[in-house]
């Protein structure tokens, strides 16, 4: 590792920062999205989905933040994609520039980046009529399992983002993403979902994750939920990681 | 260091395919110091790898290549510190300014006093007063310049250009142009690619026609001259080109320009 790669990786940093500073429109379309069905399931469906809880935006919520991580890491593709595709990735590559700080750079952009998007849909989920006792420490555990989330997807987000052709396909691959949620105990209880479908929502990562920040939010004992939750978060972040890593390395070389 | 007395760039038996393309047929080629060498072929030549190459972008399948004395493969961080490559597509960052370009450039290449780095730069390419404007407003010339520009920072003694003036419009090529003969005039080594037979004539030390993935010719212009069959002298009344009415009607510093409708009874 280059004696220069912190240096260079926050200078870098910086650089993608501004960028977000300067188009602040790759926020509100990353909260749009989540925004609109979180108004929709509340205010439309939820009257009639019985969830056993009192408050429907309360039980929404978990599934919701992680509509919008999955959402905004179609951004990290995309800036990706136009430094590739720019010419200015070969540029820093080029330079006496540690070569690993380009890709850092970009992963940190995507987690600040979408930490603004979640923060931005609690507000509002807060103006809904969320509420939660939960201390600082679930508040820090929340926070935690949204963090280690979205750098699983945004490692996932490098390898369309170094190979994709179009800007089409440097975000397309988020769409079954988003989606993933539907087919969990994101919007309703597993329980009344059919057979296949039940087996599926019950074993896919969302689930658990979902159940986890709901029992965080809820001041409930979180059991292994939050085991398994993390589980699929560092699974889906090693293997992402390697396949990244490697798709990076043929890109340089 | 014994760096100073190597020619700035030496190649030799340069190999490299792409599957079953063998893009590079054993290439040998040596730019000395401070010369301008011109890359010239046609499109799919292989003038882009050859500069990847160059520019620690690839590897090589076979041969050596060495820049300001250091081998691309095993030196490839000094290499690095030595170069610059301002590509086919000016590489500028849109959303920054002119002059956050520049500065961006000079921290990551760890200099100090990037501000000071960069206000010189615009002074010096006529940008000070686009400076504080975003790159995405700039004209085709002005982002090229600024894209040389960033080249520049630090002073790298090798400067690779690929098709530095491929889609400019025929003043901004003047530009690039007259900024390439400055750089050499100031001791700077460039190579640069270019598929334009009249751009290798105007700016070039040295030649060398790429061609199926070997050099087929190497020299200066008076010696490619003479591989031809010697000038007939014939009488030929010299019609200007479209370029030079071009140049003429829009002015050299194309600000005073006003209509002029040609007569259609001519």
């Amino acid at each position: 590792m280059s004696k220069h790669f912190l240096g260079d990786t926050a200078v870098l940093l910086g650089r993608s920062l501004r960028h977000i500073a300067r188009s602040p429109d790759t926020i509100i379309t990353t909260v749009v999205m989540p925004i609109a069905f979180m108004l929709l399931f509340v205010y439309v469906f939820g009257g009639a989905i019985d969830t056993g809880s009192d408050s429907y935006v309360t039980y929404l919520l978990p599934g919701i933040l992680l509509i919008t991580v999955a959402s905004g890491i179609a951004y990290t593709a995309y800036r990706l994609f136009m430094d590739m595709k720019g010419g200015i990735f070969e540029r820093f590559q080029s330079m006496p520039t540690a070569r690993s700080s380009v890709l850092w750079a970009h992963v940190l952009t995507s987690l600040v980046a979408n930490l603004i998007s979640l923060a931005v849909v609690v507000l509002v989920a807060l103006l809904m009529g969320f509420r939660s006792t939960a201390g600082v420490s679930a508040w820090l555990a929340v926070a935690g399992i949204l963090i280690l989330f979205t750098l699983a997807l945004t490692w996932i987000a490098v390898i369309p983002g170094l190979t994709a052709k179009t800007m089409e396909g440097a975000s397309a691959f988020s769409y079954p993403l988003i989606f993933l949620p539907f087919l969990s105990s994101a919007f309703v209880p597993t329980g009344t979902m059919p057979g296949p479908v039940r087996i599926f929502a019950e074993h896919q990562p969302v689930t658990s994750i979902v159940n986890a920040i709901r029992a965080l939010f809820a001041r409930q004992p979180v059991g292994t939920d939050i085991w398994i939750a993390l589980a699929w978060c560092a699974g889906i972040l090693v293997v992402a990681y390697v396949l990244a890593m490697n798709t990076y390395r043929r890109r340089i070389s | 260091m014994t760096t100073q007395q190597a020619p700035a760039i030496q190649v030799r038996g340069l190999e490299k395919s792409y599957k079953e393309l063998r893009v590079l047929r054993g290439v040998d080629l040596t730019v000395a110091r401070g010369s301008i060498f011109a890359l010239l072929g046609s499109n799919g030549a292989g003038k882009t790898t050859a500069v990847k190459i160059l520019s620690t972008l690839l590897r090589a399948d076979a041969g050596t290549a060495r820049v300001n004395g250091f081998d691309v493969a095993t030196q490839a961080a000094d290499v690095r510190e030595s170069i610059s490559l301002t590509g086919q597509f000016a590489a500028v960052d849109e959303i920054l300014t002119g002059r956050e370009n520049l500065v961006l450039v000079a921290r990551l290449r760890h200099l100090e006093n990037p501000g000071k780095v960069a206000d010189d730069l615009l002074d010096r390419f006529s940008l000070t007063d686009a400076g504080g404007r975003k790159a995405s407003t700039y004209s085709g010339g002005m982002r090229r310049r600024l894209d040389i520009a960033m080249s520049l920072v630090g002073n790298p003694p090798v400067i690779f250009l690929d098709e530095p003036t491929t889609g400019l419009d025929p003043q901004a090529r003047i530009e690039v142009w007259q900024t390439v003969k400055e750089l050499a005039a100031r001791g700077t080594t460039v190579l640069l690619t270019t598929q334009y037979l009249d751009e290798a004539e105007q700016l070039a030390d040295r030649i060398a026609i790429l061609h199926e993935g070997r050099i087929i010719v190497d020299g200066t212009l008076a010696e490619l001259k003479r591989l031809l069959p010697p000038a007939k002298v014939e009488y030929v009344e010299k019609q200007p080109t479209l370029e030079e009415i071009f140049l003429a009607l829009v002015g050299a510093d194309g600000g005073k320009a006003h209509d002029r409708n040609i007569g259609t009874d001519a």
